[in-house]
């Protein structure tokens, strides 16, 4: 499909090309899937609701709830507060969901809707709660709005109401599968560090078949939860772009501290988190995380020669995309094209710079390559044309360049819509490092032995 | 199944559910939705999209915030015998500066470079929300760069508040029509040929369908927009007859072309043995060709008796079955209960997004005592039926099949992310074989076991 790509690149100032990102509302409307009975609400028109929907259970294979506001050309006119407020209504008569989670969309931001005085004087009945949060399409992208969510939950809900902080802490996972979430917690279980995640999609976008729908599934994280968030000690931000502004609001609301990590992909981010969770904490690092540490190593030590000098592009969301690098790295292979869809640091829009962070990481490691926010997914593909790779690591639209370029691709990242699993089975952790690298050494290896003569054909690899 | 929220209806809903063989007012529907509900339906663009999005040597250009074109990104599994054009993405990626000073500016520039870049013989610009909201002036761009390269540039007024997916349809309609109007170039001389309005090209539907009017010996002018070029489309206008499959989208172009242009036009189904071969004889009686009729009776003949030993095979497993139904249109609605019928499966639910009234009456005349039939229905409602009413299949679309699985419910996607062609014969055949597939498979039994 995209063999028409020409090689030749000239800038461009009107369009985006494929698009490597997309809104941010669809970001928030995930986020609110991570708190317990919460049903998030789209106040915009009825198709960003659908396409949210559509995208979400796609990617997760789960029936994903969320209510909308059915804008109308009145509603457009004369503002959505009416449409607001009988959603509300309704949506608490109908489901009766704990929380209702608004976020805003491009429209109802453009027509100037103010939501936080819509929902004082909406009709919400004795122990629910509507919070919300502004997710304009026009700034950012999916990451910021799930930002924006977390953000809108430490806004509404965390409370300091100790006078001393207790020995928790607070990890803000950012963009992650739920099966990401469950091994972060699992870690910090194993570390014996009592904690609060949260949005936390676990046992939410991951549920088990029971023969029932439940609207509400048994995970995400508590709203007491969230509101003792207030009393912790630390708060772990896991990404730049997805975790830190909501870990930062904290400290500013409720003075916790915030540490910003990178989202803990490969042998060195994970170090960060345990290292961090170690010195914050006085924990000793159980046996059985030093065991999984000491088989990714003996793991990397065991086939680093399929590794070493591969070449690889990655594009996906900022966060993800650096973790990947700092990997892939470590494994010796040559990260030459970085991008992501997602722009740098803007007012109001994103916080990140993935621009500096992953040129710096390639200055260390004393390689070029090309780096780039705000990009598309044209723009990779001529750049692949321009310097070929070995490998293509990001989402399921990845899939027309490796056809094109007939590379083989990793599937890592959001959307992945046309495989199954990957959101139960974590990237992060050692064990996540483990997974990625039998991922990556599979798609390097099945295609030497494709590529193979059958007198080069090798049974010891 | 017990849920406490299963019970509780909202009021304002009851209208639009009602079983049949219970007194009840007649079925409320064409409505907007109410406000909070978990509605399955989409907006003004989705809609225009749908219809335009197969022309597949048109660049697509989506003038908004980058959501809209990302959602759209090659979702459609509609296929193209030529051109690749229409899978790309495009948009203006409007941010908060534009939404200030007016996209006007960048969407020029957008066309300019894509035109450079791609050499298409027509560019279809779509309004999103907000494009609507600032007010940018897109019929003055397009027109502008129509002229300056010499080509087709149309907007698409698909702004999402302006209705629900309906109103989409009725948008990209009136552009095909503007498209057909910009291509008033006489004619060629050329044999009087029939179009086919409805048909997408998922999975190569038209393809089937096309190959059976070869056959007969029917001229297919142009499909609506299946598989379709923009020269192709401007063909149209000489037709001799118009069929209409997917009413829902294409009946208002139907009703268009005849007051424009004096084509007739009537309905087809090629859902299911029985709608195929009365469509296809409906066709070759159109035609007035005695030669074009006894052709159409082989063809169906032959296809009919290659097929139905499969049908039988598959409806020996699957008799007694139960389905549910919840799909876009009406039409599609109406044509499932009878391919159903035709694999002894009983349809104990049915549904609708955006079917007419006139559907419904159709649909509770076809179907049995008991039968729930509802309109625009949310999660909570689907769940609700499907489970007091035993079925053991839903047919869907992309946000129903996780639900159904959930209710350890067999499922098969009627929408856009069907993998199969399930129209014609052959198509009645891929439908038993993925009903069979999904209804049989032994994992249904492990969720049974508590799972």
């Amino acid at each position: 499909m995209l063999d028409s790509t020409p090689r030749e690149i000239i800038a461009r100032t009107g369009a985006v090309i494929n698009p490597a990102k997309t809104c941010q509302p669809i970001g928030a409307m995930y986020a609110a899937l991570g708190i317990h009975r919460c049903l998030p609400h789209s106040h915009g028109s009825q198709g960003c609701c659908a396409y949210h929907r559509s995208h979400l259970t796609r990617h997760f294979r789960e029936p994903v709830m969320a209510s909308t506001s059915s804008f109308t050309e009145g509603a457009s006119v004369f503002g959505g507060s009416a449409n607001l407020k009988t959603a509300i209504k309704n949506v608490f008569t109908l489901y009766n969901p704990d929380v209702i989670a608004v976020h805003t969309t491009c429209l109802s931001e453009t027509i100037g809707d103010d939501i936080p005085s819509i929902i004082k004087s909406a009709a919400i009945p004795p122990g629910k709660m509507v919070i919300h949060a502004n997710t304009p399409s026009y700034q950012g992208s999916h990451v910021t709005g799930f930002s924006n969510m977390t953000k809108g939950m430490v806004n509404y809900l965390a409370e300091a109401s100790l006078e001393n902080k207790r020995e928790q802490v607070n990890i803000l996972p950012g963009f992650l599968n739920p099966g990401d979430m469950r091994e972060i917690k699992r870690l910090t279980a194993l570390m014996g560090v009592p904690f609060i995640m949260f949005p936390d999609t676990s046992g939410s976008l991951d549920s088990p078949m029971s023969g029932q729908f439940n609207m509400f599934p048994k995970g995400g994280a508590r709203v007491e939860a969230i509101r003792d968030s207030g009393n912790s000690s630390l708060t772990l931000a896991l990404g730049e772009y997805a975790a830190s502004d909501p870990a930062y609001q904290l400290e500013r609301k409720c003075l916790v501290p915030a540490v910003v990590l990178r989202t803990p992909i490969g042998i060195q981010a994970t170090d960060a988190l345990i290292m961090a969770l170690r010195q914050h904490f006085v924990a000793e690092v159980p046996d059985e995380i030093e065991e999984e540490r000491g088989q990714l190593v003996d793991i990397m030590t065991d086939l680093h020669y399929h590794f070493h000098g591969k070449k690889v592009a990655i594009f996906g969301d900022p966060d993800i995309v650096a973790s990947l690098t700092e990997m892939v790295l470590s494994l010796g292979m040559k990260p030459v094209h970085l991008l992501t869809g997602t722009p740098n640091t803007s007012l109001g829009g994103a916080q990140g710079n993935f621009e500096a962070t992953v040129t710096a990481m390639l200055e260390d490691a004393g390689l070029a390559g090309r780096v780039k926010a705000g990009g598309d997914l044209f723009e990779l593909h001529q750049w692949i044309k321009n310097e070929p790779v070995d490998l293509l690591i990001g989402n399921t639209y990845g899939k027309y360049i490796a056809r094109a370029e007939d590379i083989p691709l990793v599937r890592v990242g959001f959307p992945i819509l046309d495989r199954g699993v990957h959101s139960y089975l974590p990237v992060v952790g050692y064990r996540g490092a483990l997974r990625l690298m039998e991922m990556i050494d599979n798609a390097l290896q099945d295609r030497v032995d494709r590529d193979a003569r059958d007198e080069d054909l090798e049974l010891i690899m | 199944m017990k849920t406490d929220r299963g019970e509780t209806l909202l009021k304002a809903r009851t209208g639009f559910i009602r079983t049949k063989g219970e007194r009840m007012p007649t079925q409320s529907c064409e409505a907007d939705s109410v406000s909070g509900s978990v509605s399955q339906r989409a907006c003004v663009y989705c809609g225009a999209r749908v219809v335009l999005n197969p022309i597949t040597d048109a660049v697509h250009l989506v003038h908004g915030p980058i959501g809209c074109a990302s959602y759209t990104f090659d979702i459609r599994g509609s296929l193209s015998s030529g051109a690749e054009l229409y899978r790309y993405s495009f948009s203006t990626d409007l941010k908060e500066q534009d939404i200030i000073f007016g996209g006007e500016r960048k969407l020029a520039a957008a066309i300019d470079e894509l035109v450079q870049k791609y050499h298409p013989p027509l560019v279809l610009v779509y309004s999103t929300c907000v494009a609507g909201v600032i007010g940018d002036d897109l019929e003055a761009v397009c027109r502008a760069a129509a002229q300056r390269h010499g080509i087709a540039v149309l907007p698409v007024e698909s702004s999402g508040f302006a209705g629900n997916k309906s109103e989409g349809y009725r948008v990209a309609c009136e552009v095909l029509m503007r498209l057909m109007e910009a291509g008033n170039s006489p004619l060629p001389a050329m044999e009087p040929g029939i179009n086919y309005l409805g048909d997408y090209n998922l999975a190569g539907e038209l393809w089937i369908i096309g190959g059976y009017l070869r056959r007969m010996g029917v001229k297919l002018n142009a499909a609506f927009t299946g598989d379709s070029s923009l020269k192709a489309l401007q063909t149209a206008p000489a037709a001799a007859f118009n069929i209409v499959q997917c009413a829902g989208s294409m009946g208002y172009l139907a009703k268009r072309m005849q007051e424009r242009y004096g084509i007739p036009f009537f309905h087809v189904s090629f859902l299911g043995l029985q709608d195929s071969a009365d469509s296809l004889r409906l066709i070759a009686s159109a035609t007035g060709d005695e030669e074009v009729m006894a052709r159409t009776e082989e063809l169906i003949a032959e296809e009919a008796g290659q097929a139905e030993p499969f049908i039988q095979a598959y409806r020996d497993k699957l008799s007694g079955k139960k389905a549910a139904v919840y799909v876009g249109g009406g039409f599609k609605a109406i044509s499932l209960i009878k391919q159903f019928r035709e694999l002894g499966v009983e349809v104990v639910m049915i549904g609708t997004q955006t079917g007419r009234k006139e559907e419904y009456d159709e649909i509770h005349n076809l179907v049995e005592d008991g039968t729930v039939i509802l309109d625009d229905a949310n999660p909570a409602e689907l769940e609700r039926f499907m489970s007091r009413q035993g079925a053991d299949l839903l047919v869907g679309g992309v946000k129903e099949r996780p639900l159904a699985y959930k209710l350890g419910v067999a499922f098969i996607d009627h929408n856009h992310d069907r993998k199969h062609p399930l129209s014609g014969f052959e198509g009645a055949v891929h439908f038993a074989r993925e009903v069979y597939h999904t209804v049989c498979s032994p994992v249904w039994k492990y969720v049974k076991q508590g799972g």
